[in-house]
């Protein structure tokens, strides 16, 4: 299975988390923010400044150096 | 005895709308002891019992991750509220429930509400709260508290958990491994004396949290044991590798809990929201459109706020000032306690309550925003601003409620986690000119700029904006070096706001101003008085009086930026004590009136246009009043960041008042 960083994904790809590579303190808060293994997120918004991501029916912005750090697979 | 309910639940689950439903106007706010988070509790009644209710942080876990949640896992342990409501948003159920599956492991009594059900239905998610009832074992009550459906149903719940015994216990699974640890480190635990449940504990000491690992190591009981020390050294001083498949053990609970309990549509519906989102948020609309709502916001402000309410508090001042004259002259009052009710508490206080409409009509609107969710878009769209000055887009919210007044402004910081990020943001915030240095602004217009009013005050905002960037961009790459922080930030539906909400806010923030203007105001005001009238044959508010005398001689080191005179000095040292005071304190260093026509000739007398354009960079950019730097040492934890704020901010008003009256010397312009 391959990962990809969530940032390369386009608007309206869906996907679900595989690993985050950020510091501790940052995963475990996107851990707890839904964005445990295997949670599945839509893409809603990626052009510039931080991304939109739907997960579980709601709406988180990422700041775009976080995203890099999301390994994502495809859903 | 009142019973105590504790409300917990996540950032924009409603919880605040379920606790001003609950309690209506019997709510108290002040602080939680040792920290900067706000307490908030209240009285409700049901079945002529009444209930203490007091409303916890909203946050998404109860580790140690924050202040705000230490503060809420305390009091759920330690605190011993009977019953603990959790309010949970039925349309983002699984991460709620995360937050739920906490408090199952604390032990506590729990009764869901299920709340916002009417949202979760339009968007086609169904949830059977009976189903959801059976697998956590606890119960759930449906809620729509904005429209104050089901609350009768969830006291009758809470009433009655608080009277039955605890029921049954939900044990979690996280695996196999790790639940052989927990049961491992319980029997250890069960040996100690430990005043939170060893469950719990075993689960935080796994996860690394370093607050329950110092509360264990101090137990020397355990420590004795050999076989303790072994497994403490092996296991759980490496137990932050297992944190995250904790997490994950706790949402795959909530998982098997949801799998029957919740249905939700194949494919979602799109919903207001998203549509709103795609104009507001959009990469080239969104921020026009932004500075247009604040621009809305501003005018709606000073329009309502000032030109019309305000007017009316002027004439009911004087109408007070007046009658408190002849209650006195009635009373055979002497000279002197005329002259201090007249020009020292009403003209002082009279400054401030003048003021009141002004900021009572922007917390509403700021309330408007943030009740209906946008406040979270505007930091989205500001994020890649305030990234190329070092900082995220939540600070600018910080910055907004700053326009109001800095206090507010400071306070508001606290939703930054990242210290860097905060610490600048506490630190540029006086910069954003708040509401009581507009009469300042508004003399000096009607004086000299009569017909560019709007350029003038924009002018100053904009100055103010540019200063705080170009600060902000200086301290992080060398006060507070660092990496940048995460922008990691909810986007909450829109809603329409409830009325109760904007208006509980509005009162929160306008009453401490009110104590504020009734407290330090009026302490700086008849200090101001005194040091005028002192020492006796001086004449008042003259040169000779200790008033004159300090002005006299700070009034040299503006000399450089023109406005040397001794009254000018005066002035800006009152407004170190309260920005409300600087006009009032000229009008009677100048003309002997607290405001008006006079002064406004006394002022076209004093100043040139250009040292009344450097007068007024001054007075935006320089010292903070005494409130603002009062809440910058509690907020920062140090007098001296209190201390530091007051000089560099002196010192960069200084330097640009000074270069613009040099350069504009220079240019030709007097």
């Amino acid at each position: 299975m391959e990962y990809l960083s969530l940032v390369h994904l386009k608007e309206g790809d869906t996907c679900k988390v595989a690993r985050i590579q950020a510091g501790s303190s940052a995963t475990r808060r996107l851990y707890e923010m839904g964005f445990n293994t295997g949670a599945r997120l839509k893409v809603l918004k990626n052009d510039r400044g931080p991304m939109i991501v739907g997960l579980g029916g709601h709406k988180v912005a990422l700041g775009r150096g976080l995203a890099a750090k999301m390994l994502v697979g495809r859903a | 005895m009142a019973k105590t309910i504790a409300l917990v639940g996540n950032p924009n689950s409603g919880k605040t709308t379920v606790f001003n439903a609950l309690t209506g106007a019997n709510q108290h706010v002040g602080n939680w002891p040792g920290v900067t988070v706000e307490r908030k509790e209240g009285q409700t009644h049901h079945n002529n019992q009444t209930y203490r209710v007091v409303d916890l942080p909203g946050t998404y876990s109860l580790g140690a991750f924050s202040e705000d949640e230490v503060v809420a896992r305390e009091f759920i342990l330690t605190g011993n509220p009977d019953v603990v409501i959790n309010v949970v948003d039925a349309t983002n159920i699984e991460r709620n429930l995360y937050l739920t599956t906490q408090l199952l492991e604390m032990g506590t009594k729990v009764v869901i509400a299920l709340n916002m059900v009417d949202e979760a239905e339009a968007r086609e998610i169904h949830v059977d709260e009976k189903a959801l009832a059976q697998a956590l074992g606890v119960p759930v009550v449906r809620t729509v508290a904005s429209r104050r459906k089901g609350l009768d149903q969830l006291m009758a719940a809470a009433a009655a958990t608080i009277h039955a015994p605890m029921n049954g216990h939900v044990e979690l699974s996280y695996g196999k491994a790790i639940d052989a640890k927990v049961a491992r480190l319980r029997a250890f635990l069960a040996k100690g004396d430990f005043p939170y449940p060893q469950g719990w504990l075993a689960v935080k000491l796994l996860e690394g949290d370093e607050y329950v690992r110092q509360v264990v190591s101090e137990s020397p009981a355990l420590f004795e044991l050999k076989t303790f020390r072994q497994f403490w050294d092996e296991t759980v001083i490496h137990a932050g590798d297992l944190q995250l498949d904790i997490v994950d053990g706790r949402y795959k609970f909530v998982g098997e809990v949801t799998k029957h309990a919740v249905r939700r549509p194949e494919v979602e519906v799109e919903t207001f929201t998203d549509k709103l989102d795609r104009v507001l948020t959009h990469r080239y609309w969104g921020m026009p459109i932004f500075a247009g709502i604040m621009l809305i916001v501003f005018q709606l402000t000073f329009a309502i706020g000032q030109d019309f309410l305000g007017e009316w508090m002027v004439v009911g001042m004087d109408y007070v000032g007046e009658g408190l004259d002849r209650l006195l002259v009635t009373l055979n009052a002497p000279g002197w306690l005329l002259d201090f009710a007249s020009n020292g508490v009403v003209a002082g206080v009279g400054a401030v309550v003048e003021f009141v409409p002004l900021i009572v009509i922007l917390y509403m609107l700021m309330g408007i925003l943030e009740d209906s969710g946008y406040m979270a878009r505007a930091a989205y769209v500001m994020d890649n601003t305030m990234r190329a000055v070092g900082l995220q887009g939540k600070t600018f919210i910080s910055m907004i409620v700053g326009f109001g007044c800095n206090v507010p402004g400071v306070m508001a910081t606290r939703t930054l986690e990242n210290r860097k990020d905060r610490m600048i943001a506490i630190l540029i915030n006086p910069f954003m000119s708040c509401g009581a240095k507009i009469p300042i602004y508004l003399v000096f217009i009607a004086a000299f700029f009569p017909t560019h009013g709007g350029i003038v005050l924009f002018s100053a905002y904009a100055l103010g904006i540019l200063v705080a960037f170009l600060v902000a961009k200086v301290f992080s790459k060398t006060l507070f070096k660092g990496e940048v922080s995460h922008f990691i930030m909810e986007l909450p539906p829109y809603r329409t706001p409830t009325l109760t909400n904007v208006l509980r806010n509005m009162w929160d923030n306008v009453s401490g101003f009110l104590a504020r203007a009734g407290t330090t105001i009026f302490a700086v005001v008849s200090l101001l008085w005194v040091l005028a009238v002192l020492p006796t044959g001086a004449e008042p508010y003259g040169p000779a009086s200790i008033l004159g005398s300090i002005g006299q001689f700070i009034a040299p080191i503006f000399t450089p930026a023109g406005f040397g005179n001794w009254q000018a000095a005066v002035g800006l040292f009152s407004g170190i004590a309260a920005k409300e005071a600087v006009v009032a304190t000229l009008g009677m260093v100048y003309a002997g009136v607290e405001e008006g026509a006079a002064l406004v000739t006394a002022i076209q007398g004093a100043f040139t246009p250009l040292s009344a354009v450097s007068f007024m960079v001054m007075t935006l950019l320089y010292t903070p009043c005494a409130a603002t730097l009062g809440t910058i040492r509690k907020e920062t934890g140090s007098g001296k960041w209190a201390l530091f704020s007051a000089v560099y901010a002196f010192a960069i008003g200084w330097l640009l008042a000074v270069a613009v009256f040099q350069i504009g010397s220079l240019m030709g312009f007097a």
